[in-house]
């Protein structure tokens, strides 16, 4: 294999893979060969088919179509039987899923030992394998303490020893999906770091992703899937943001850009609120919303902003302080601050922004099923609300089987949707948007940036709390920054840049950074 | 008091403690193995009652002791592997068809009992397992008594929670059933077989509670009575949540029930007259709720019981 000509055998090959889930061709009639040493990116949108091609090679799903064919010791290749797990692992292919598959009652050694030993064997010796394992830990640089319990184990040290799990195997292509949607930013370049150094020992590692920016700094070569056909294989240095994002999406896209919407009355005003200890606490917090006004709340996660949201929402009492809705001071409950006008785009979408069991149709008006419009003498009236769902399946562009379909078989674009549809229809006064485009693929992020700047357009005042900072700056009118429970003064967007943003989320004083 | 300090100091006491807490120990660590590899299995209750019915029938009908014990077990495994099909591959609910198995092989024994014998009013006995003689170690005061003088079942109930224990948490294939209970996937990316694990552990711990429920009708009584089980195989299902799934803290539990029953008995010898049997016969029950109440709370339990797995799903 190290002979030079050999460099350009493929070590893997996928031929004309379809695979079918009833009526959903997940994937259609897809090539793909991998190369040693090199990095691959799978780029696509969320049920573009990446994760089911991937599926398919390690043997989860059987593919209706196709072959996969693996490097033999020889040169040449042989087929690579399906739907087997082990016959996968055997031939030296190794996935690292995006909801890792450790057993966290065991070690980390454990982990990486299960299955490599006859389960006849009386007795556990884990010395050679701890040397073994030792050695491959000093050459990746994948360090871990093996004998913590998974469970105590921090995300990025659980993903570690699902890589080395791979590589005691002797892994020769590694497949990682979504690995970096868990981690930190530190731990993904870290990962980054140690997935090129693998690669120059030769491993073929395919990453899935839909973050374009590591797409591009991170691999060799990108490949883009789009409703499961592979439209784009291309080297990575050809490509660009722009281009990647229209490849996958099918179509140009213009980021949404403001417009001027003159700024109206304060319509949510938040007067020296504390409440909560530790984390979740706020401390004097006072802010003002305006009508036509986009605010956005910058901070990362964990910094308070959950309680606000449920302080705005009515969910929680605080513990001082009062909130005005359009001049008006309310008692915290959530019927009151609904009647006033308010609307919520909750931050866990599932949890909190649908009843997964119910269809699209109840979750489409459950937040006014006492509203005369859906009753008859004191009956729900079905057909109005059949109605009102097919009028916002076709307006918000809700990709489902139709108004009873249930709401958690959805992607979570469309579920996002779903609530868009539901809150903004009501041309609220005021908006709070909690990480709204949280794990969305680029199309329904786009989707519900417009929306936004639609309600804002209305007269809407808006409150967005986001971690993304292209987000932010896109779309707010003013930014403030949320630390420890205390929210700065907004700024006019403008007037603020990146970094000075990035060091008041970590804490520092915007003069400081200034 | 002094009452209480009498029975305490009795070794007869201790010994009854041991030999009513031996069928508790065969359940425990079948229905511990079971849950342990994520299948809660409800069945335990029939499989006793089909255990105790199948080991005598089988010395009544001229095998001898040891065969019985081996029958016993293979009826037991065999209610394991139903209901380890309808749970594991199927995927039905463990609830139900848990229950399912225990109204199945509790009238099946019956049913084979009354076609075998349709006109017996005292039920034929047969000769059971005798107290195991060991040279030195019964003979000694008190010890003797109170340790030693139980019948080899008694002493193979205590041999496999090392066993279990050993197996669990030392050899591969104990990391695997422990694995395929916490996450399944796990073990399938691992390339084991999550069907071929669960299934098998379903009938390995069945037959276990099968030869508990053998201990009653040919150790503990040498006959087979329609209700004697009694509701041994919930009080098992509930020393698992208080053992916290661990073989030792299975042993633990078992004892101590075994020890508050054998107390109730002499105590109502001592104070009946005062108080009604029926306070006493609550007892065990009771004590056995307060200490589930205590340590259930902080119980690990395995993350993936009650859960099916299907190959491939998200």
């Amino acid at each position: 294999m190290s002979d030079a000509p050999a460099e350009q055998a493929a070590v893997l090959k996928l031929t004309g893979i379809t695979k079918r889930f009833g009526a959903l061709l997940a994937n259609h009639a897809i090539n793909l060969e991998l190369y040693p040493g090199e990095i691959v990116a799978l780029l696509g949108e969320n049920g573009a088919g990446k994760t089911t091609l991937m599926n398919i090679l390690f043997g989860h799903y059987v593919a209706d179509e196709g072959t996969v064919q693996i490097a033999t010791a020889d040169g040449g290749l042989r087929p690579l039987a399906q739907g087997s797990p082990q016959a996968a692992l055997k031939a030296g292919i190794g996935m690292v899923h995006q909801h890792f598959t450790l057993a966290e009652n065991l070690t980390g050694i454990d982990n990486i030992l299960l299955g490599t030993r006859s389960l006849l064997s009386p007795i556990a010796s884990k010395r050679s394998a701890r040397t073994r394992l030792d050695k491959i830990m000093r050459e990746s640089g994948l360090t871990v303490d093996l004998d913590t319990r998974v469970s105590r184990l921090s995300v990025g040290e659980q993903q570690r020893i699902e890589i080395l799990k791979a590589l005691y195997r002797d892994a020769r292509v590694l497949v990682l999906d979504e690995p970096t949607a868990v981690l930190t930013p530190q731990e993904s370049e870290n990962l980054f770091q140690t997935l090129r150094s693998l690669a120059d020992e030769g491993l073929s590692i395919v990453f899935i992703s839909h973050k374009m920016a590591e797409v591009l700094s991170a691999s060799d070569r990108i490949a883009v899937l789009r409703h499961g056909e592979l439209v784009a294989d291309l080297p990575s240095e050809l490509c660009d943001r722009n281009m990647l994002a229209d490849i996958m999406v099918g179509r140009h896209l213009e980021p949404e850009a403001r417009s001027e919407v003159e700024k109206g009355p304060a319509l949510l005003k938040l007067s020296g609120i504390s409440t909560g200890h530790g984390r979740d606490a706020l401390h004097n917090v006072s802010l003002q919303v305006h009508g036509g006004e986009i605010v956005g709340l910058a901070g990362v996660s964990g910094n308070g902003q959950g309680a606000l949201a449920r302080i705005i929402s009515g969910l929680e009492l605080p513990r001082s302080g009062s909130m005005e809705i359009d001049g008006r001071r309310l008692k915290p409950a959530p019927r009151a601050v609904m009647r006033e006008g308010l609307v919520r785009i909750p931050e866990d979408r599932h949890r909190d922004g649908i009843v997964g069991e119910m269809t699209v149709a109840e979750n489409l008006v459950i937040e006014d099923v006492r509203s005369r419009a859906f009753q008859s003498f004191g009956f729900l009236d079905f057909a109005a609300i059949d109605k009102r769902a097919g009028d916002a399946i076709d307006a918000y562009d809700i990709r489902c089987p139709g108004g009873d379909a249930v709401a958690r078989l959805l992607s979570g674009g469309n579920i996002q949707k779903i609530i868009l549809a539901r809150t903004l229809d009501k041309e609220p006064k005021v908006v709070l948007a909690a990480q709204p485009t949280r794990g969305l693929d680029i199309g329904a992020t786009e989707d519900v940036h417009r929306r936004l700047f639609e309600a804002r357009a209305r007269g809407a005042a808006i409150l967005l709390i986001s971690e993304d900072l292209d987000e932010l700056f896109q779309m707010s009118d003013r930014i403030a920054v949320i630390h420890r429970g205390k929210v700065t003064l907004p700024q006019e967007t403008a007037t603020l840049n990146r970094s000075q943003v990035g060091l008041m989320m970590a804490g520092q004083e915007s003069e400081d950074a200034a | 008091m002094i009452e209480i300090l009498d029975i305490l100091v009795n070794p007869n006491f201790w010994a009854a403690a041991i030999r009513i807490a031996t069928p508790l120990i065969f359940g425990v660590l079948g229905a511990l193995i079971c849950e342990r590899s994520g299948v809660l299995n409800l069945g335990i209750e029939g499989i006793f009652t089909a255990g105790a019915m199948a080991g005598w029938m089988a010395v009544w009908l001229g095998a001898d002791l040891w065969t019985g014990v081996a029958v016993a077990a293979a009826v037991g495994g065999a209610f394991g592997l139903l209901h380890a099909v309808l749970t594991v591959p199927f995927g039905l609910s463990q609830h139900v068809s848990g229950i399912g198995v225990t109204l199945f092989a509790t009238s099946l024994s019956y049913f084979a009992y009354r076609t075998a014998l349709p006109d017996v009013s005292s039920p034929p006995r047969i000769t059971p397992f005798q107290p195991l003689k060991i040279e030195g170690l019964s003979d000694l005061p008190f010890i003797g008594t109170a340790l030693f003088q139980q019948t080899p079942l008694t002493f193979l109930a205590l041999f496999l929670v090392l066993a279990v224990a050993f197996i669990l948490n030392r050899t591969p294939l104990g990391f695997a059933i422990r694995a395929v209970g916490d996450n399944p996937a796990a073990v399938e990316a691992q390339g084991l077989s999550v069907f071929g694990l669960r299934v098998g552990a379903v009938i390995v711990g069945s037959a276990l509670m099968a030869i508990g429920g053998a201990f009653l009708t040919m150790s503990a009584f040498d006959a087979f009575f329609f209700g004697m089980v009694n509701g041994r195989g919930w009080i098992c299902i509930a020393l698992v949540v208080f053992a916290s799934w661990r073989p030792g803290k299975a042993l633990l539990g078992a004892l101590l029930f075994g020890a508050f029953d054998a107390f109730q008995v002499r105590l109502q010898t001592e104070v009946g007259a005062f108080v009604p049997g029926q306070i006493f016969l609550m007892l065990p029950y009771l004590l056995s709720i307060f200490a589930l109440v205590v340590a259930a709370r902080k119980a690990d339990y395995p993350r993936a019981l009650l859960k099916p797995y299907f190959k491939g799903q998200r």
